[in-house]
């Protein structure tokens, strides 16, 4: 479903990404785990078209992606779930989903919603009040809902784990594992590798901007290297 | 009640009931003021208010909203009705021209660019005086509705005419406002406002969106400066001035960028405040600065957000 060719991107003078080779299949989670600063983000916004690409090429259902701009991906099927949540603070739970729905105006919109509220039941408690007000946990719940809400047929998430506590990112990683039961492709960028690589089929190991590592995820769990460097056992 | 019908009701019942409590016609005179500083800066809330972006040169539309309705009769021979929407069109038009090239980049640049444009018009204005006649200003035709409510029996004095005329108008314009304000284009004005990252993320031209708002306010100032042309009969490129620009953004802020009834509260306390300290005469400027500074100060968000908030605080 998606392809990444030798991809490069580069902050003014500074390359970070140094030719990313990654495919991810119709159905898979697939996960990229790496250090701080390892690139992990910069991939994302790379194929979520927010940051310019240098080199290499996306290919989204056989399309090249690298000239569609961000706002047009969504249309193609493609969601993201961004970093640091980037949810709506000062609109409305409800307003926020109706937000991820923004290109269609159709009845399926709001059983999509009832869907997305039969997932999160909290944030159907909490709709009518601003997203700014929610905890870090529902923040990244409206975030993942929101991305739902645009009918992808792959989703980029981004550090949903980051700064939550151990309890909420083990839930958080179950929706990620119930996104596989929606037939939802999942890319999952995480600095968590162990509970990443636990919900997911495949993984990638990104250091300073190359792949060092790739397999299915319970290989690298077992790998005596990841363990050392990312699992801390 | 929702926030939309309860401003609405407010804002005409503000228009309806006020005249009773008018001790003399000067007072009609300074309400339809109120009006039609109320209309533009109900395009500032748009603009600044939805979409987070700042105008420094909205004066220039009033301008352009104002001088067609002086020239445009003349010129054209148009009806000076149809001079105001022709300003409009015109001002909504320029407003595209500069904004597209400039809102695709993010941060500041639209103040600045904005700030050149009333600028320039102002200039023009002043300048080019076989056209306009220069600083002096150049009289306005007669719009004739008045004359027309006469013919049908009913006798009405000009300054009243143009009271109820004006808050006609700006009614309609919060109506129109408040009706964006919960549509999906309103909705993602104030999503690329919080985060244009996300905003795009979610399918959102965020580039096209802000052109939109900025030319739909370009609009709204244009039809302020048309009634304030046809209602006095005459017009200075004073009113393209960049004191006014920075006027209407003041007004915004003061009442509450993000709220309609605020760009109301906000016109009415600026436009009534030099009437009420003609003491000041001299310091009116001074007193305009120390009251945005104050307001900024203990009232980040503007008058009417802030005070609610300390109600609802209260009620808890």
């Amino acid at each position: 479903m998606l392809e990444v060719e030798g991809l490069r991107s580069r902050y003014g003078r500074i390359e970070v990404l140094h030719g990313i080779d990654l495919s991810v299949a119709s159905g898979e989670i697939v996960t990229v785990v790496g250090a701080n600063g390892a690139g992990k983000t910069t991939l994302l916004r790379c194929l979520s078209g927010v940051q310019p690409v240098s080199g290499g090429s996306v290919t989204f259902r056989g399309e090249n992606f690298v000239s569609v701009p961000a706002w047009k991906r969504l249309g193609h099927g493609l969601a993201q779930s961004p970093e640091g949540r980037q949810i709506f603070t000062n609109l409305t739970v409800e307003e926020n989903l109706r937000l991820g729905a923004f290109l269609y105006a159709d009845d399926r919109v709001e059983k999509d919603m009832g869907d997305a509220f039969a997932m999160f039941p909290i944030l159907k408690e909490k709709r009518n009040l601003a997203a700014g007000g929610l905890s870090g946990g529902q923040q990244q719940m409206l975030a993942i809902a929101r991305a739902l809400m645009g009918r992808p047929a792959c989703l980029l998430l981004d550090e949903p784990s980051m700064g939550l506590a151990p309890i909420i990112v083990a839930q958080i990683f179950d929706v990620v594992r119930g996104l596989r039961d929606l037939a939802i492709t999942v890319l999952l960028v995480e600095q968590n590798a162990f509970g990443a690589l636990r919900v997911a089929d495949r993984g990638y190991v990104l250091e300073t901007g190359r792949v060092t590592m790739s397999g299915a995820a319970e290989e690298l769990i077992a790998d005596p290297r990841i363990r050392e460097a990312y699992l801390g056992i | 009640m929702t926030t939309k019908r309860a401003t609405l009701l407010i804002l005409a019942a503000i228009v309806i009931v006020s005249p009773f409590f008018f001790p003399s016609n000067y007072y009609y005179r300074v309400g339809s003021l109120i009006f039609v500083n109320a209309l533009a800066v109900t395009g500032i809330v748009i603009l600044t208010g939805y979409a987070g972006q700042v105008s420094l040169g909205h004066a220039g539309f009033a301008g352009i909203g104002g001088y067609a309705c002086a020239l445009a009769p003349v010129h054209l021979g148009l009806h000076p009705g149809l001079a105001a929407l022709f300003g409009a069109a015109l001002s909504g038009g320029v407003a595209w021209l500069v904004g597209r090239p400039i809102l695709r980049l993010r941060g500041y640049y639209l103040a600045v660019a904005s700030l050149g444009l009333g600028i320039l018009v102002a200039m023009v204005l002043a300048n080019e005086a076989w056209l306009t006649r220069g600083p002096d200003g150049i009289e306005v035709p007669d719009l004739g509705l008045n004359d027309a409510l006469e013919a049908i029996g009913i006798d009405i004095r000009n300054t009243q005419f143009w009271y109820f005329f004006s808050g006609l108008v700006m009614v309609v314009g919060a109506w129109i406002a408040l009706n964006l304000h919960d549509s999906p284009t309103g909705r993602a004005l104030r999503a690329l406002h919080g985060s244009e990252i996300a905003a795009r993320v979610v399918g959102i031209d965020v580039a096209r969106l802000k052109l939109r708002a900025f030319v739909i306010s370009a609009v709204y100032a244009s039809l302020a400066g048309s009634l304030l042309a046809l209602q006095n009969k005459f017009i200075t490129p004073d009113v393209a001035g960049f004191m006014h620009s920075i006027e209407m953004v003041t007004m915004a802020v003061l009442g509450g960028a993000g709220s309609v009834l605020g760009a109301f509260l906000g016109a009415a306390i600026l436009t009534t405040l030099p009437q009420v300290l003609t003491v000041f005469q001299e310091y009116e400027q001074i007193l305009l600065g120390l009251v945005m500074m104050l307001v900024m100060i203990f009232m980040r968000e503007g008058l009417l957000p802030s005070l609610a908030r300390r109600v609802r605080g209260r009620e808890k």
